[in-house]
């Protein structure tokens, strides 16, 4: 039926809009933490010039959702597909400005001697990041079991979190001069585990999607 | 130890307390077969409907919805041919038992049809005509009586109070059909059934009628047949789905729009069917 081909058609380019902009919030993740690690700050600067880019994406996907919700009044799957993409896309959104945050870091560490002591920071973007693709990944087949499987490893970016904070504070009290750049590490820190919180939002949105069944705030029931 | 998963079910969500106790049933219906002569119509039908809540019926055109409604106050023993199998039970009395008062089940057991149907009198006879053959108000004081409160009930009575003697002919279709709605309630129904009740009228009209539903459900048990299953969605408690005489799935209507359990009725509401 002509009605039927028309929702498709427009969930499908939903579905291809939001994973553009998770595209777009995992290079930007990738890229801030290559600038960081590599003293990039040419990069740097472009993941911040391409945040509007990230920032257009997220209000087309709020204008498509919008659009289907009014026109199509989606029901059951489909309602359960809208509703996740519309609130997963401002999750998406805010990953690319952690990213941003990053990358700011990254310039303002450029300036300073090198620190060599974060390579656990490095571990961290590296989870987040495969995490992330994960989460986008679980979301694209409405996969339920690795959706809550990628939940679980939220704990590991929370662990990692805690001993970077204890060592960054650690350091700051034995070598004061280091202070500073102590400090913005421990924001990019803490930049990487809301990435992660958030990832796990997606990915708790994956499973109401795919199965119709609430597990946010309900920590052990995944 | 791991906490249950929620389903989606925004009013009856456990986890704040909302869950309104499950009413008693108003109508059972148990293992209902219908026929028209050979060809069987419902197959195996079992379901309740709680009283004072409503439950609307949905499916696609032929799935035996109508007839389904039409078997709870055997409208459908005027048919030729027809055949019943089953029982369907009113406050635990079945309606089809030999000796049951078919009289009494109308009166307990109103309908609104599809098409407004007033009678060529006047509003107010339109209104008092069941309590005048039903013999039900003895003074003319009491019979105004009733028709004033049916006409109240029905959201009426504001729109025509000054105009009782005209014709029910010069109503507008909604007015038309609310009017039909009181001369339903006028014999103090304790069932509405209205089979396609807002098909007919534009949006204005089919908002009041969907208001009245609400306003009407706090008295009254309703069940619906709709083909707009926005319609079904908005105003009642309570969906039923059937497809070619059987029942798919009956649920929340929450339940039924967000999470449907059976994969027909996800088919059907999302639009996919066929």
């Amino acid at each position: 039926m002509e009605v039927h081909r028309h929702l498709d058609e427009e969930l499908d380019t939903l579905r291809d809009t939001v994973l553009r902009l998770g595209g777009e919030a995992e290079t930007a993740l990738r890229r801030a933490m290559h600038a960081l690690v590599d003293r990039d700050v040419t990069v740097a600067r472009e993941v911040l010039e391409h945040d509007d880019a990230v920032d257009a994406l997220e209000v087309e996907v709020d204008r498509q959702c919008i659009d289907i919700f009014v026109l199509r009044q989606p029901a059951a799957r489909d309602l359960r597909f809208v509703m996740s993409v519309a609130k997963t896309a401002p999750l998406l959104e805010r990953i690319a400005d952690h990213a941003c945050n990053i990358a700011r870091s990254a310039i303002d560490l450029a300036q300073e001697p090198e620190l060599k002591n974060h390579i656990r920071i490095g571990e961290m973007g590296e989870i987040a990041s495969s995490m992330l693709a994960a989460a986008l990944d679980a979301f694209t087949k409405s996969d339920a079991n690795a959706a809550r499987e990628i939940i679980k490893r939220d704990a590991e970016i929370n662990d990692l979190y805690n001993d970077v904070f204890s060592e960054l504070i650690g350091m700051m009290v034995t070598a004061p001069a280091t202070a500073t750049r102590d400090a913005r590490l421990l924001l990019v820190a803490k930049h990487l585990e809301r990435i992660g919180d958030y990832v796990t939002d997606i990915s708790e949105l994956t499973v109401y999607m795919a199965e119709a069944a609430i597990i946010k705030h309900q920590r052990g029931s995944v | 130890m791991s906490t249950p998963t929620v389903k989606m079910t925004p009013k009856f969500d456990i986890r704040n307390n909302s869950v309104p106790k499950l009413r008693p049933a108003k109508i059972s219906v148990r293992h209902l077969n219908f026929f028209y002569g050979r060809n069987q119509a419902l197959h195996d039908i079992s379901m309740e409907l709680p009283e004072r809540m409503v439950t609307a019926f949905i499916g696609p055109s032929g799935c035996g919805k109508t007839t389904f409604l039409r078997t709870l106050n055997r409208m459908n023993d005027v048919i030729p041919g027809t055949r019943v199998e089953g029982e369907v039970l009113i406050d635990g009395e079945s309606t089809y038992a030999p000796g049951a008062d078919v009289v009494e089940l109308r009166r307990k057991v109103g309908m609104v049809f599809q098409k407004s149907n007033p009678f060529p009198k006047s509003i107010f006879d339109n209104v008092a005509y069941g309590l005048r053959i039903n013999r039900l108000t003895s003074t003319r004081a009491e019979l105004a009586e009733r028709v004033e409160e049916a006409l109240t009930n029905a959201a009426l009575w504001s729109e025509v109070k000054d105009r009782l003697n005209s014709s029910a002919l010069g109503l507008s279709g909604g007015q038309q059909q609310r009017l039909c709605i009181a001369r339903a309630l006028a014999i103090r129904p304790e069932v509405i059934l209205m089979d396609e009740p807002a098909s007919a009228l534009d949006p204005i009209a089919t908002s009041k009628i969907e208001e009245l539903i609400f306003d009407l459900k706090k008295q009254y048990t309703i069940a619906i047949v709709t083909h707009n299953m926005q319609q079904a969605a908005r105003v009642s408690d309570f969906t039923a789905f059937f497809l070619l005489g059987k029942l798919i799935e009956v649920n929340t209507t929450e339940t039924m729009f967000t999470a449907p359990e059976q994969k027909l009725t996800e088919d059907y509401i999302t639009g996919r069917f066929g």
